[in-house]
């Protein structure tokens, strides 16, 4: 086992984690935001489904892996916008038109593909690395950590973005507002539809750009489900996060060194099945479910659609 | 001094609701710099009408001028606009966000908070209300009365010229409603129209300039204000009472909260009462997050033929109290004993089997089971027992036989034993929880907030159901309630609890009352 420890080891789960960890990290935001806001958003896989199919095909079409991400993003606000008629506007259960979402995504997506490219996988290129600098040059650590897509730096600073957002803004106070007490918020004389809709649209945005990140950069292909759970991991990271991006950072951080020690431990020579090895990231979530669920603390809102004048 | 000009006035105003009319063409005058005191029973359409002035109902007909403008009041920003704020029954504050935040909600033109605007405006109406409220501390940590002020300055600062306070006291010590006595005193020498819904007459009477009295949705009168100053509180109460129930006076004349209207009427003590049923020694129950619980080792009994009370403002550990006697939530600490047996470590159930009830104060989310009917609701604590399931199967003729009959004792107005519990009113809901847990010789029964919320008949019914059970002197009961006289009228003993703390026992006997709001203020930051 003490190759383990080696320099290799450690900088392949580095850099395999932040790989893997983004668009978790994304997606995890952007549920954070609509949890907030007293809209639990079940379909957010759905989201970073539809947002991968959108983001590959574009950037197949364009070989452009920018235009790729808007397209993701696009992809996503679709989705959402079905979340927002459905559950903010008709004030529908939140968790049974989530997994309408996720079912019709799914089946949708499939089926365009299949008719597009048979049974053909086509790749994209390699989307190129920035190197941070002074900070990649350091060793290990460095290269692995600091030679990232440009996307991975823009996920970074959203981190900041949101927690400014959140914390310091009006729109931010309103949103918490609407996921704590959405009639308090009307009382005050602010349309909690309105807030709620924002909210929704935004992890829709960053859900759809998850999920084409990992079709664009992670795996260069598009597959049929191809997310593979990672939806409902960013779900568990946003709750555990209880709304303070920085944790929902560190979170995705560390889920994605579970997702990637699956290929830094073969790296290492382990010999060790990679059937089990592919179920870490998935015994990390019940492990941390039982460590920190007790504590996790929702806004009372959430997942209560709002009708003025109903106590 | 002539008359003052209208602040608000209200032509015609009706508004239904699916099966209810609950405004039928209410007019109503609210002058400037006046305190108008609105009366009614449950149901009488106080709130309803005042929420069609705050935005939050449109009324179906009529029409609102506001400083003689005819206007429309869409939404609650049209109100907030229109310089008419009110205070939800309600808070309408959010627990988790600290005093700045709750003010800056709805405040916002542009992206930053404006918090330098907030403190600024904080400090300025603290002063004129003359309180003192930390901007960094979190609203769930303030009192209630606190919190009350603190909604006020929001109004003030969102720049309300009509300030409606919707039942203000009802969570109130008897100092806090002092205070805003006070405050309203200020408010109403700057010019503003202040309207005070409140159930209590003498509260109208100490407070406001003129009163209203709805009834069934209608304007039944308004009393003046040369009256108001110049009649005894003897003569106003008789004004209302043939307001609020024409005709009826005389019969009603004996229904407690109509004699409470002059002040509680005492129980007279009873005889040295039997053993104790329910004991609790040294018992601490943590209170869930941001919830206060009961944090001190608390010691109290209840003897058989004995109503013990406990009084304090909402808020300071009745809920772990409640539920940790009933076995809803575990002691941390201590013993619960029900005569004699060790209950601690046993669940609900077993408790139940022992013979301990508890009337819940949250009728409708953990009292019934609202899908469910009336008769299933009536026997839900028996589920599986015979003579309504034998051997898992269900005894449909014995369930209805036995509902039927505490329909009629308990006077539960249902349409059929078949409808839904959860489509009925919240004074039918409280006979069905009471009928319920008093059935099958209850030892010892948890009463929270017996009455709250309930319209005058209701509320007397429950409180002679209360004197009813103990009356053999075979059973016990704990009255947690945050009404002083409702415990002054059913007690014979009266503990006080403050910030989880068991603050001490007063008995029930003549000035009982400054002793019980001296030990509540002690313990409180009020």
């Amino acid at each position: 086992m003490s190759s383990l420890l080696t320099s290799e080891f450690l900088a392949a789960l580095l850099s395999g984690a932040v790989i893997a960890g983004a668009p978790l990290l994304f997606a995890a935001l952007g549920e954070t935001v609509s949890e907030q806001g007293g809209v639990l958003n079940i379909g957010l896989e759905g989201m970073m489904l539809f947002g991968a199919y959108g983001g590959f095909v574009v950037a197949h079409w364009t070989g452009s892996s920018w235009i790729g991400f808007l397209a993701a993003i696009v992809a996503g606000l679709l989705v959402a916008l079905l979340m927002v008629v459905f559950c903010v506007r008709m004030g529908r259960d939140q968790i049974v038109v989530g997994i309408a979402i996720l079912l019709a995504v799914e089946g949708l997506t499939s089926l365009l593909h299949a008719a597009q490219f048979g049974t053909s996988y086509p790749r994209l290129g390699a989307v190129p690395t920035v190197r941070v600098p002074w900070l990649a040059d350091v060793p290990v650590v460095g290269p692995s950590l600091f030679g990232q897509p440009a996307i991975v730096y823009i996920g970074i600073a959203l981190v900041v973005v949101v927690w400014w957002v959140l914390s310091r803004t009006n729109p931010g106070l309103h949103l918490r507002a609407a996921g704590w007490k959405p009639a308090a918020l009307d009382n005050a004389g602010v349309d909690v539809l309105r807030v709620r809709t924002v909210a929704v649209l935004v992890t829709g945005a960053l859900a759809g750009l998850g999920g084409g990140y990992m079709a664009i950069v992670v795996a260069g292909v598009f597959v049929p489900f191809m997310t593979g759970g990672m939806g409902f991991i960013a779900i568990v990271i946003a709750m555990l996060g209880r709304g303070r991006p920085l944790w929902v950072a560190v979170g995705a951080f560390l889920f994605g060194i579970a997702l990637s020690s699956a290929t830094s431990l073969q790296l290492a020579g382990v010999n060790v099945p990679t059937d089990v090895v592919q179920m870490l990231p998935f015994v990390t979530v019940i492990l941390a479910l039982i460590i920190f669920a007790r504590q996790s603390y929702l806004p009372s809102a959430l997942a209560t659609p709002y009708v003025r004048g109903r106590r | 001094m002539g008359e003052a000009p209208a602040a608000v006035e209200l032509r015609g105003i009706s508004k239904s609701f699916p099966g209810v009319l609950a405004n039928d063409e209410v007019s109503l005058v609210v002058r400037r710099g006046e305190v108008h005191c609105l009366l009614g029973e449950n149901g009488a359409g106080k709130s309803t009408l005042m929420n069609v002035l705050a935005g939050v109902h449109r009324p179906d007909e009529g029409e609102i001028r506001v400083a003689g403008r005819r206007v429309t009041i869409g939404c609650p920003r049209d109100a907030i606009d229109l310089g008419i704020g009110m205070v939800h029954q309600h808070s309408s504050l959010i627990a988790v966000f600290t005093v700045l935040e709750n003010l800056l909600l709805g405040r916002g033109e542009g992206l930053r908070l404006k918090t330098g605007e907030a403190l600024a405006a904080l400090e300025e109406f603290s002063a004129l209300l003359g309180v003192a409220v930390d901007p960094w501390v979190q609203v769930g940590r303030l009192s209630l009365g606190e919190q009350q002020q603190l909604e006020i300055i929001r109004a003030l600062w969102r720049g309300s010229r009509v300030l409606i306070l919707d039942e203000p006291t009802s969570m109130l010590t008897p100092k806090g409603v002092e205070d805003l006595q006070r405050v309203l005193a200020q408010l109403t020498r700057q010019g503003l129209a202040v309207i005070f819904i409140t159930h209590k007459l003498r509260e109208a009477f100490d407070i406001g300039d003129r009163v209203s009295v709805l009834r069934r949705g209608r304007l039944a009168g308004t009393i003046d204000e040369a009256t108001m100053r110049g009649g005894t509180f003897a003569e106003l109460k008789q004004m209302v009472v043939e307001l609020m129930f024409p005709g009826e006076a005389a019969r009603l004349a004996r229904v407690a909260e109509i004699r409470g209207f002059e002040g509680p009427a005492r129980r007279s003590r009873r005889p040295a009462a039997g053993p104790p049923l329910l004991e609790l020694s040294d018992v601490l129950i943590p209170g869930a997050r941001g919830e206060v619980g009961i944090d001190e080792p608390l010691s109290l009994a209840v003897h058989a033929g004995e109503v013990v009370g406990v009084a304090g403002v909402d808020g300071n550990g009745q809920r772990p109290l409640a539920e940790g006697i009933a076995g809803q939530r575990r002691a941390a600490a201590g013993d619960i004993r029900l005569a004699g047996t060790t209950v601690r470590a046993l669940s609900i159930g077993a408790r139940q089997r022992l013979g301990l009830r508890y009337v819940t104060d949250d009728r409708l989310g953990e009292g019934v089971a609202p899908p469910l009917s009336v008769a299933l609701n009536l026997v839900s604590k028996r589920i599986g027992a015979p003579p309504f399931w034998v051997h898992g199967r269900t005894k449909k003729a014995a369930i209805e036989r036995h509902a039927r009959a505490l329909v009629e004792e308990y006077d539960i107005m249902t349409p059929t034993l078949d409808t839904p519990a959860g489509s009925l009113s919240g004074g039918t809901l409280q006979k069905i929880v009471v009928a319920r847990e008093l059935s099958f010789s209850p030892k010892v029964v948890v009463f929270n907030k017996p009455t709250h919320g309930l319209d005058v008949k209701t509320t007397a019914m429950v409180r002679d159901r209360i004197g009813r059970l103990v009356e053999g002197g075979e059973a016990g009961a704990l009255v947690i309630s945050t009404d002083l006289e409702e415990l002054l009228e059913l007690c014979d003993r009266v503990a006080v609890l403050s910030r989880g703390r068991l603050m001490g026992v007063v008995e029930n006997v003549p000035g009982a009352e400054q002793e019980i709001g001296a030990l509540m203020i002690g313990g409180g930051d009020e």
